[in-house]
């Protein structure tokens, strides 16, 4: 076991850890952030993508002693977080989501999406999206909710 | 679906990352982005029975413009170089490349060394570099060494590189405005690993034109012949035939839907160097 130390939803985290342990893992059983979901866990499916240090990162294919020092957002701790906030609204106004199994790290990737590329189109979208499986919805109704916020907030530019 | 037990050593410098990987006792491997050791280790492809951490090492993190090269640090991520955040030394040819890698969220941790030091028959990198020709930097016991690309993949994830070295990055010669390129890759889906690559660099002024093909059973294949032909007539001429014939007369046996594959990989390649 080993030492690790880390910022969880902006609290800090102390704990002994398996160096097999992945990030996913660590965070699901030992921290019950049941939101990170586990699909193929080898890094294709998308489902376990939370944000490390910022950035959307795949938690399954992470060991979590390996992140001593990170900062951890999951969609547990996005409360305050005011684009996945406009996000949750826009996926609940246009159905992107049925089972939601896919959803909190759907909304990561969106969360991405909108800050990175605002300029982005739906096929830009669409492309963006090509790393998280979602076997619902068809994307249709992701891609229009990922739109509507991008809209939204170049008017607000303007 | 979860990695076997290893032992795990975080390095901060070379030199302990160097002597953590001299030390005896089982198979080692070194951890830098995870995004592609850490899916092979969920799946038991890979069981090493220790992990050296190398993520802060700030000598493999490095960009320096060097005459003719631009030194690329083996940390340096896919994202980085999508983002634009090194000089642009290859007329644009290493950001496109760097965004057509798997996913923004592994493009964010995946490193540039560790796609070479990996060396999968679809990867990337070790597809883009060799077409332009780069060196790699590699740190041992015995002090620093250089490899041209072409000696260092042996194979399908298999590359020239001691038990007890490491990769510290990749020098890549800078392109003139008079340089041409083209990469096409084939798959079902964007961010899949590719079922073929075709890369194409040619730079007039230094009189360089490689063509690769990516994507078969083993390390990058270079067409030299078929590349020299091609700069010489600016891709006039050269048509799907003219790539299917190229690549049976290498010798090498294709399945006929491979053959074709490759074949339109390479002509793409070719055709969106010299504008279509």
């Amino acid at each position: 076991m080993m030492e690790l130390s880390l910022s969880v939803n902006s609290e800090t985290v102390v704990a002994k850890v398996e160096p097999r342990t992945t990030l996913a893992d660590f965070l699901r059983e030992k921290q019950r952030l049941t939101g990170i979901h586990l699909g193929c866990e080898h890094g294709v499916c998308g489902a376990c993508t939370i944000l490390v240090d910022g950035e959307p990162a795949r938690s399954c294919i992470i060991y979590a002693v390996s992140c001593d020092g990170a900062d951890i957002q999951t969609i547990e701790g996005s409360n305050s977080d005011p684009v996945i906030t406009a996000l949750q609204e826009a996926f609940t106004a246009h159905h992107g989501l049925q089972c939601g199994y896919c959803t909190p790290a759907m909304l990561f990737t969106a969360r991405d999406i909108v800050t990175r590329l605002p300029e982005a189109d739906a096929e830009r979208v669409r492309l963006e999206l090509a790393g998280n499986i979602c076997r619902c919805t068809g994307y249709a109704g992701i891609v229009r909710a990922i739109m509507a916020v991008l809209e939204d907030r170049r008017a607000t530019l303007e | 679906m979860k990695a076997a037990k290893f032992e795990y050593k975080k390095t901060n410098n070379l030199v302990d990352a160097l002597s953590a990987l001299s030390t005896k006792g089982g198979d080692c491997k070194i951890l830098a982005g995870s995004q592609s050791l850490g899916p092979m280790m969920n799946l038991r492809l890979a069981r090493p029975d220790r992990l050296i951490d190398i993520r802060a090492l700030s000598a493999l993190q490095e960009v320096k413009q060097e005459p003719n090269y631009l030194f690329v640090g083996a940390l340096v991520t896919h994202a980085n170089i999508e983002d634009g955040a090194l000089p642009d030394v290859t007329q644009g040819m290493m950001t496109h490349v760097a965004a057509g890698i798997a996913y923004r969220a592994v493009r964010n941790r995946g490193t540039i060394g560790g796609s070479l030091v990996h060396a999968d028959p679809a990867g990337d990198w070790p597809t883009a570099l060799r077409a332009l020709g780069a060196y790699i930097v590699i740190d041992g016991p015995t002090g620093p060494r250089e490899v041209k690309i072409d000696a260092f993949q042996l194979g399908a994830f298999t590359v020239s590189l001691e038990e007890n070295e490491i990769v510290r990055g990749v020098r890549v010669p800078i392109l003139s405005n008079a340089a041409r390129w083209g990469y096409h890759k084939i798959f079902r889906k964007p961010g899949e690993f590719a079922e073929s690559i075709g890369a194409y660099v040619c730079d007039p002024s230094s009189g360089i034109a490689r063509l690769i093909l990516s994507g078969t059973d083993g390390a990058p294949m270079e067409l030299v012949s078929t590349a020299n032909k091609i700069a010489q007539t600016n891709g006039v001429d050269f048509d799907f035939d003219s790539a299917r014939a190229a690549l049976t007369s290498t010798g090498e046996v294709f399945e006929p839907f491979k053959l074709r594959m490759h074949a339109v990989a390479i002509h793409r390649a070719v055709v969106q160097a010299y504008g279509a």
